[in-house]
């Protein structure tokens, strides 16, 4: 994990109230730079036990594969992205699949920005609960409210695909969700899909805010033209 | 090693000790006699001798629990023993869970709940066989000078938040210092049987070794119906120091993992988890420390807990003719056997000194304190006598090193006595917190 992260300022959460829904999507001042904006999103994995959703989640964060048990609860990772000139943070919910847990789940799912519906290519059964799982999301969110993405994991064990990829795809597209297939221990593909969930994140946030994605550029037109002040330049080193 | 098996009421079963259970469905079958014989009248069974064994029953709610044993442990001990079980598998599942689920269906198959927790039990009953902690009643703590644990516990002490009720720090399995809020009244103070349960969970998985986890978590003997969460974390990137947070909000991780951030940093000012593996690398204590020329493999006291103090008992090293497992095995075996003729039922001792075939042994119990030891079969009665008085004036000396006498206590609700719902189990309604 990034160390710079625990010299961070306890982070302001701004409680936004939505279908009785806190979410915490809140932009926040860096400390020590002025004008770079730190977006805070929450990245929840949900999917049967076994599918490798601590396996994505670690390899993404640690970039490393290890035999993992179950996991208990919910692990919590951050991970700091940076997508052009704006600074990301990812809190990833990485939940348990173990049906235990299931009663305790919509506590993890609950105000978060983006969902990782994760199945096992070789396990069919996994597929269906992804699917389920996408029903469960639609009740409890609005369409814009959260990205979702489908991930057919364990690509590396090819030779026992129950899972069509064309059926996933095709299952994909008919309710616009991002797919992609990966392999968390072969490192396949693993950092696209934490990437495509930022890019998408920051893409409906742009079109939210209008007025935000403009603003360095228009900044830094004023700046030139303003020659007596250089320091007020926008540039981003 | 005793066979345990826990079974629903209608003969499913739900967990067996080494081995599937589909692989012993030959022995689930006579299982299953005799369970539905169990039920069978008011009488029910509760154990059955045989010329080499004992089988034990015990009934809890809709799971009944088996235990086939060979050993020298004594009816209660082996019940004690599923008793544990039961308690883990509450830990999990809590007991209203348990009871709603056979209410609406008599023949559900509770493996689905608890796939995956075979090793969590395995490891229990591992413990409760080799763990004196766990004969005692009492949880091994690390022994450490008692400025360094005031000054830990000084640090739990700051980082709060509302709700929270617990903060443990653990290294190694081993307590190092445990802080609960004050409005917890008397009578439901973190009972070392639940602590155990606890720990065992963290043992058991690698799987808190990454990220930090926020779960929700049962602690039976403080409240069977109602769930905690708690926030897992290790401070180290070895994991061997572990914090625990207890919270009664699940809304809460973010305050909780906030705490921990502040527990980090001022560890590290401090520089407390260099005294943490200083103190792990140095051994519980020797016999040689002691400075008693007595035989190795002295259990010392555990503190009492009826003082509902949190009990901690440390275990010196096993040396000599201990140091192989077998040997370790056999002298527990020894030590439960003592255990229970202390603390039979029907005619309870205080002292006992017992002379087996390799080896003397001596048994005592008082007030403050329980007291297994070990001699050479060579001593005389007034020699052991002499070691032990030796041994409890170090112990009486050392005391604030090797036990946690007064746990630190804070308080999270800035306002108690004002009503708020808010240092409540979930879904409990216990009235276990004073003052709310
Ligand atoms: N071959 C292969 N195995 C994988 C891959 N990802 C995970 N696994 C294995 O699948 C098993 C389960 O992985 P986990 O990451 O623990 O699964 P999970 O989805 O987090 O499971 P729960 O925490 O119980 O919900 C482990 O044995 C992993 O080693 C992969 O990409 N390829
Ligand atoms: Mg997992």
């Amino acid at each position: 994990m990034d160390r710079s992260l625990s010299s961070l300022p306890p982070p302001r959460r701004k409680a936004m109230l939505k279908k009785n829904m806190a979410s915490r999507r809140t932009p926040q001042q860096e400390a020590g730079s002025s004008t770079e904006q730190t977006y805070v999103y929450k990245v929840v994995l949900l999917g049967t036990t076994a599918v490798g959703k601590s396996s994505l989640a670690f390899r993404y964060v640690k970039n490393d594969f290890r035999e993992s048990m179950p996991t208990v609860g919910c692990s919590f990772f951050t991970q700091l992205v940076c997508l052009e000139t704006t600074t990301m943070k990812l809190e990833i919910w990485d939940t348990a699949g173990q049906e235990k847990y299931q009663s305790v789940c919509h506590l993890y799912y609950r105000g978060a920005n983006a969902a990782l519906l994760v199945y096992d290519i070789t396990q069919k059964a996994t597929f269906a609960r992804a699917k389920l799982w996408l029903r469960e999301l639609e009740r409890e969110f609005l369409h814009d409210e959260i990205v979702i993405v489908l991930v057919g994991n364990k690509t590396d064990l090819a030779a026992q695909r129950e899972v069509p990829l064309e059926e996933a795809e095709e299952f994909a597209k008919s309710k616009s969700l991002i797919f992609m297939e990966t392999s968390a221990k072969s490192n396949h593909r693993v950092t696209e899909v934490f990437m495509a969930v930022a890019c998408e994140l920051l893409k409906r946030e742009r079109q939210k805010e209008p007025t935000h994605q403009p603003q360095p550029w228009k900044k830094s037109c004023v700046d030139l033209q303003e020659p007596s002040n250089p320091a007020k330049r926008c540039c981003r080193s | 090693r005793a066979m345990v098996f826990v079974l629903s009421e209608a003969g499913k079963p739900i967990y067996s000790r080494y081995g599937n259970e589909e692989a012993l469905s030959s022995t689930m079958g006579v299982m299953m006699a005799l369970v539905s014989f169990i039920q069978s009248g008011d009488n029910a069974i509760r154990s059955i001798y045989s010329d080499d064994r004992k089988l034990v029953f015990v009934q809890q709610g809709p799971l009944v629990l088996v235990s086939v044993s060979r050993t020298l442990q004594s009816e209660q001990q082996l019940r004690q023993e599923l008793l544990y079980v039961y308690y883990q598998i509450l830990s999990m599942l809590t007991q209203v869970s348990i009871t709603r689920i056979f209410e609406r269906k008599k023949n559900y198959d509770l493996r689905r709940l608890l796939a995956g927790s075979e090793k969590i039990l395995d490891r229990l009953l591992n413990l409760v066989e080799s763990d004196p902690g766990f004969l005692l009643g009492a949880v091994r703590c690390l022994p450490l000078p008692a400025s360094q644990r005031d000054a830990l516990g000084a640090l739990l002490q700051k980082a709060i938040t509302p709700n929270l009720v617990f903060s443990i720090l653990v290294a190694q399995s081993q307590l190092v210092t445990a802080v609960q809020e004050r409005a917890v009244i008397e009578e439901c103070r973190l009972e070392p049987t639940d602590l155990h349960l606890l720990l065992n969970l963290i043992g058991a998985s690698s799987a808190f070794q990454a990220g930090e986890i926020w779960t929700p978590i049962c602690l039976p003997r403080f409240n069977p119906d109602g769930y905690f969460y708690a926030y897992i974390s290790y401070l180290d990137a070895e994991c061997t120091v572990c914090l625990v947070l207890l919270s009664t909000d699940k809304e809460s991780f973010y305050a909780v993992s906030d705490c921990k951030k502040r527990v980090e940093e001022a560890m590290r000012t401090q520089g407390s988890l260099q005294v943490l593996s200083g103190g792990l690398q140095s051994p519980s204590y020797s016999v040689g420390q002691v400075g008693v020329p007595g035989y190795p493999g002295e259990l010392p006291p555990a503190a009492p807990v009826h003082q509902r103090q949190l009990s901690s008992s440390p275990s010196p090293e096993l040396e000599g003719p201990y140091c192989s497992e077998e040997e370790q095995q056999r002298l527990f075996d020894l030590y439960h056997y003592l255990h229970s003729r202390i603390h039979s039922t029907s005619r309870p001792l205080r002292l006992i000194y017992h002379v087996a075939e390799k080896e003397t042994l001596l048994a005592w119990v008082t007030s403050k304190f329980e007291l297994y030891t070990c001699f050479s079969p060579l001593v005389t009665k007034a020699g052991a006598i002499n070691v032990l008085t030796k041994l409890l004036r170090w112990i009486k000396k050392e005391e604030d090193r090797l036990f946690i006498r007064y746990p630190p206590k804070y308080s999270t609700t800035p306002n108690p006595g004002k009503g708020t719902k808010g240092g409540r189990p979930d879904g409990a309604e216990n009235g276990f917190f004073a003052g709310l």
